[in-house]
Order: C-alpha cells, then structure tokens, then sequence
C-alpha cells in the first residue's frame, strides 16, 4: 500500500480523540517533577495529594456532584462501567433489594458484558429495547420495571447512533420502583449539559479520552447513599471505593479537558452540528442511503451514522483510509465476530443493510475542507463497489 | 489487523470484476444477511477453465479472495479447480489475518458451485463435493478436508447464525 497518501483526515471523533495540547500542558508536570504518590506523608506527597483533590473539585463542579467524594477516579470509563454495574447490584442484592435489572439492548459491551456476568449469577436481567429512532423511552423502562428491580442502566448518548437520552425521565421512572439509575454518560460528557443533581442519577461514568484528554483516565460518579462493592481492592484509596495509586496526571488532565469543553460547548457545538449536517446531507444526496436514527430526535452534535445499500462496511473503510480518511462501520468483518453492529441491530435494522454503515464523527481539529473532501471521494468509492456488487444489482436494479 | 501487500493490490486492483453474459458455469454463494456474497461466472473448453469473472460484495479479504481465485483458476482443468484449498487462496495472498480465512472459503466454494453448475448444465455429475460454506456447523478456522466427500446441496444455511 502507498505510503504518499494525499492528506491524514480523522472522521472517528467517537472512538478516540487527540489530547488538547493544553491538556497536555497540565498533565507533563506529573509525570516529570510532581511525580509524588498523593497517599506518601512528606512534601512530594502532599503536593500529588493537593492537586488530586483539586481535580476531583473541578471535575464535581463541572458534573454538579453535591460532594467531590461522589468523583471516584478510574483508569478507564470501561473500568467505571463494569465498577457501577457489578458494584451497585451486588450491593443492593446483598442488602436485600431485590434481584433485577434493566439494561438497554445497545448499550456498550462494557455494561452488557457485566450485565451478562450477572445473569450468572443469578441475576434477572432484562434488556430494554430502544425505539426505531434510537431513544429509549421512559414509559418503555416503566413497562419493565419491578418491585424487585434494584439497578437500571441507560446510556446518555449512543455511541454509535449519537442519539441522546431523556436521562432525567429514565432516572425518575427507576426511582418510583426504588432502584438505583446508572448512566453510561461516556459519549455525552462535554457535549451535552451535565448535572447530576438536576438529572438525578445515583451513578454515571465518563472517559477522558472521548473528550480530548488521555486515554487510561475516567471516573465514576456515585451519589452518596448508593449501595456499592468496589471493584478494585488493596490499599483502599478512592474512600476505599477504587484502590491504586491514583494518577494525578491523569486526574488533573481529565478536570481540564472537561473544563475546557464546558467553555467552548456553545460555539464548538454549533460549528460541529453545521459539519456533521454537511456530512449527513451529502451523503443522502446519492442513492439508496440512509440516516440511522430518527432525524430529529435530540443528538450529538458531531455524529452522524449512515446506510450506504449495497456495499460493506468494511470495504468502503479501507478505500476511504486509502485517501486518508479514517471513519467507522457497524460491518460484521471489521469486528472480529460474525455479527454487525448490535445497536444496528436494536434499531430494526436488518443485517444485511447492517454491514453497509457508515460512522462519521467530526471534531475539534475537524475543518470543513476536511468534511468536503470526504464528500468528493466517497460517491466514486461507493460507485465502484456498487458495480462489484452483486447484491446491489439484484437490490436496485442498476449501480449508482 | 493487517492485510499484506497482496491482499491490498488485489482489493485496490481487483482482477477480472464483470459477470459473463453466456457463462458456462455459474456460482453464487454467502448471504447478504452475513455481509459476505460473491458470484462467480465461468467459460469452460474441454473441461478447462477458459474465463472467469466475479462480483463481490464483502470486505477487503472477501473482494481479495475472489480476485486471486479468478487468477488462479484461469487455464486450470475442472478437477483441479474444485481441488483448490482456502489454505492455498491465502497462500496465494501472502496470508490473511486468521479471523479472515472464512472469505478464502467462499471464494473456492463459489469456484465449486460454478463448476457444479456447468456440469448440470451438461447433464454431467457434480465433482466439487461438500460446499463447506452451507454447512451450519462449518468452522471457518478448521482444517479442510482433502477429498470431497458428499454430493452438495443448494441449502440456504450457511456459518454465520444469522437467520434461525
């Protein structure tokens, strides 16, 4: 493969982003001189201890945390994920709270896989099915909920789709069955406006590295009160709810990242909303395409997931990459399993036009020649794998 | 996941893409259901392969396979067609990635079916054996058989679980 390709263009803004430089800024310090461990007794110590819970301050007050010991810092919002889910329901069972739980059907694989984890042990779980449009509705959770339902957990914004959540109505119809509502807040933090006294949520987790910060950095808020078994056990740091010697860096660049977000939401969203339609717009303009996920229902900003009819995913992935273009696909081939996009799935879409989809996501470096270019390189490829296809023609009748 | 350089010449420059209008042979297989499809058109003289074209609707290593068995099987007698391994497509390739070898199947079982198809059409029996991508229970990571060994079937079922 040619290594001369014209111009580098990251289109996958949701799987990973580049750390701000001015994230980068806060976080150096820490690893070089202010390398102390925040839990040692002398001055090198206290200082990593200091900056610690200045972290924690900004991050709770940037969330609406009532308390910063609600911040407990983890080394990844998987690891938060897995924290919530097993944590609170084991808690709750052992307190004898009853023994079921509620989990969206396309939520992350970091909470089904827990979720599955459950059911083994003992566990009922019932996996909610979103909407066709990709929202999951608080009266659909109320249909499921029981007197013995102890943890619900719904994400904020799907990852793949970037559709968001009523959160605020899903927490409080989990709390009229007395259960305790997680959220799965990892794509949304930064992008969407952030309380968790207003939204009333008992647990939400978050990763770093969605929103411009390191990635090995996230944190799991958990109100107070909330019956929990920690994950990680050892030297009890967290209050005890996360042993490890904390990363300060970490912490520190996390509070930033989300810092900055909060400042800049307004006009970034709007810039990233008037790129992301581009993107949307000129994609429907070809044929036999589609938007996943309803058109008007509440979004991210930057995310737009597509059906391209006939071709795969993964195709259509290494030819962009050929140009320079990185994106995403809900294609079976590029996941390692047999099987396409679970959310894809959720939705109602069919398998075969599963394989077919398309995850653009723009960001922060993301510039419109860039969304331009796209747009000029993608018709041709599609074009061509359509005339490969033997699919497309039985479908359609002709290529594009 | 890597794809050697091969593999990408040949999903970048796909040999012998087309369908062949008055084909001799004719091979579909795979499903859309499993992202994976690929048809095969063949001419055959004196039971050798005289052209093959195909169309391919799948990722990198499914658009390479079927490139590289047209290749391969260009000028090659029916019997040894049918004969060509998937471990010696991604030979051929330079290797795939092991989650990737199940696209090296689909490429020699279209081969087959479109060789099957040409016997039929010639009132001949089938040679090319068991099509292993029709088998429910075929493990695309397992070793293939060397001899064929049943007659095939035109069952719809195929690896990928999909549509109980």
């Amino acid at each position: 493969m040619s290594d001369a390709t014209p111009r580098s263009i990251y289109l996958d803004y949701a799987a990973t982003t580049p750390v701000d430089p001015r994230v980068v800024e806060v976080m150096l310090p820490f690893l070089t001189e202010r390398f102390g461990n925040p839990n040692s007794l002398y001055a090198l110590g206290r200082d990593a201890y200091r900056a610690l819970e200045a972290a924690r301050e900004s991050f709770a007050s940037s969330i609406g945390a009532a308390n910063p010991a609600e911040v407990i810092f983890t080394g990844a919002g998987t690891e938060a994920d897995n924290a919530a889910v097993l944590g609170i329901a084991r808690a709750a069972r052992a307190r004898g709270k009853g023994d079921h739980i509620v989990v969206s059907s396309f939520e992350h694989h970091a909470i089904l896989e827990p979720a599955h984890r459950l059911a083994k042990e003992g566990f009922e779980v019932t996996e909610l099915k979103p909407r066709e449009d990709g929202i999951v509705y608080a009266e659909d959770l109320a249909a499921v909920l029981r007197e013995s339902t102890v943890l619900v957990s719904i994400m904020h914004a799907n990852n793949e789709l970037g559709t968001v959540m009523p959160i605020k109505e899903l927490a409080a119809a989990t709390h009229t069955v007395g259960a305790y509502f997680h959220t799965d807040a990892i794509q949304a933090l930064g992008k969407v406006v952030w309380d968790a006294v207003d939204l009333d949520v008992d647990a939400a987790s978050f990763s770093a590295h969605k929103l411009y910060g390191p990635k090995g950095v996230g944190v799991l808020y958990l109100k107070r009160g909330t019956p929990f078994e920690p994950l990680l056990i050892g030297g009890g740091q967290e209050s005890k709810k996360r042993s490890a010697t904390q990363n300060v860096g970490g912490a520190t660049a996390f509070a930033r990242a989300l810092e900055i977000m909060d400042q800049e939401r307004e006009t970034e969203n709007a810039r990233l909303i008037a790129l992301r339609d581009k993107v949307i717009d000129g994609v429907l303009k070809m044929p036999n395409t589609a938007l996943n996920g309803g058109r008007d229902v509440p979004r991210l900003p930057g995310t737009a997931n597509l059906v391209i009819k006939g071709v795969e995913g993964e195709a259509m992935l290494l030819q962009l990459d050929n140009k320079g273009i990185a994106v995403s696909t809900g294609s079976a081939c590029s996941s390692g399993s047999l099987e396409p996009s679970h959310v894809l799935l959720s939705i109602g879409l069919a398998p075969e036009i599963a394989h077919g989809s398309l995850r653009v996501t723009v960001g922060r470096f993301t510039t419109e020649e860039d969304v331009d270019y796209l747009l000029e390189v993608l018709p041709p490829i599609i074009e061509r794998l359509r005339a490969m296809s033997p699919v497309y023609a039985k479908m359609f009748g002709a290529t594009a | 996941m890597l794809y050697s350089d091969k593999v990408m010449d040949h999903f970048n420059n796909p040999r012998n893409v087309g369908v062949i209008d008055d084909a001799d042979g004719v091979g579909e297989v795979g499903n859309p259901v499993c992202g994976d499809v690929m048809k095969i058109t063949i001419k055959v003289e004196n039971d050798v392969i005289t052209d093959l074209k195909f169309q391919t609707l799948g990722c990198g290593a499914a658009i390479a396979t079927s490139s590289i068995v047209t290749e391969m099987a260009k000028g090659m007698t029916i019997q040894d067609a049918v004969a060509v391994t998937k471990k010696q497509v991604a030979e051929e390739l330079g290797g795939l990635p092991p989650a990737k070898m199940h696209c090296s199947v689909l490429a020699t079982d279209g081969l087959k079916v479109a060789v099957d198809d040409y016997l039929k059409k010639n009132g001949r029996e089938p040679i090319a054996g068991k099509i292993l991508s029709e088998d429910p229970n075929f493990d695309p990571h397992g070793e293939e058989e060397e001899a064929p060994a049943a007659v095939t079937t035109a069952a719809a079922a195929d690896a990928c679980h999909l549509h109980e």
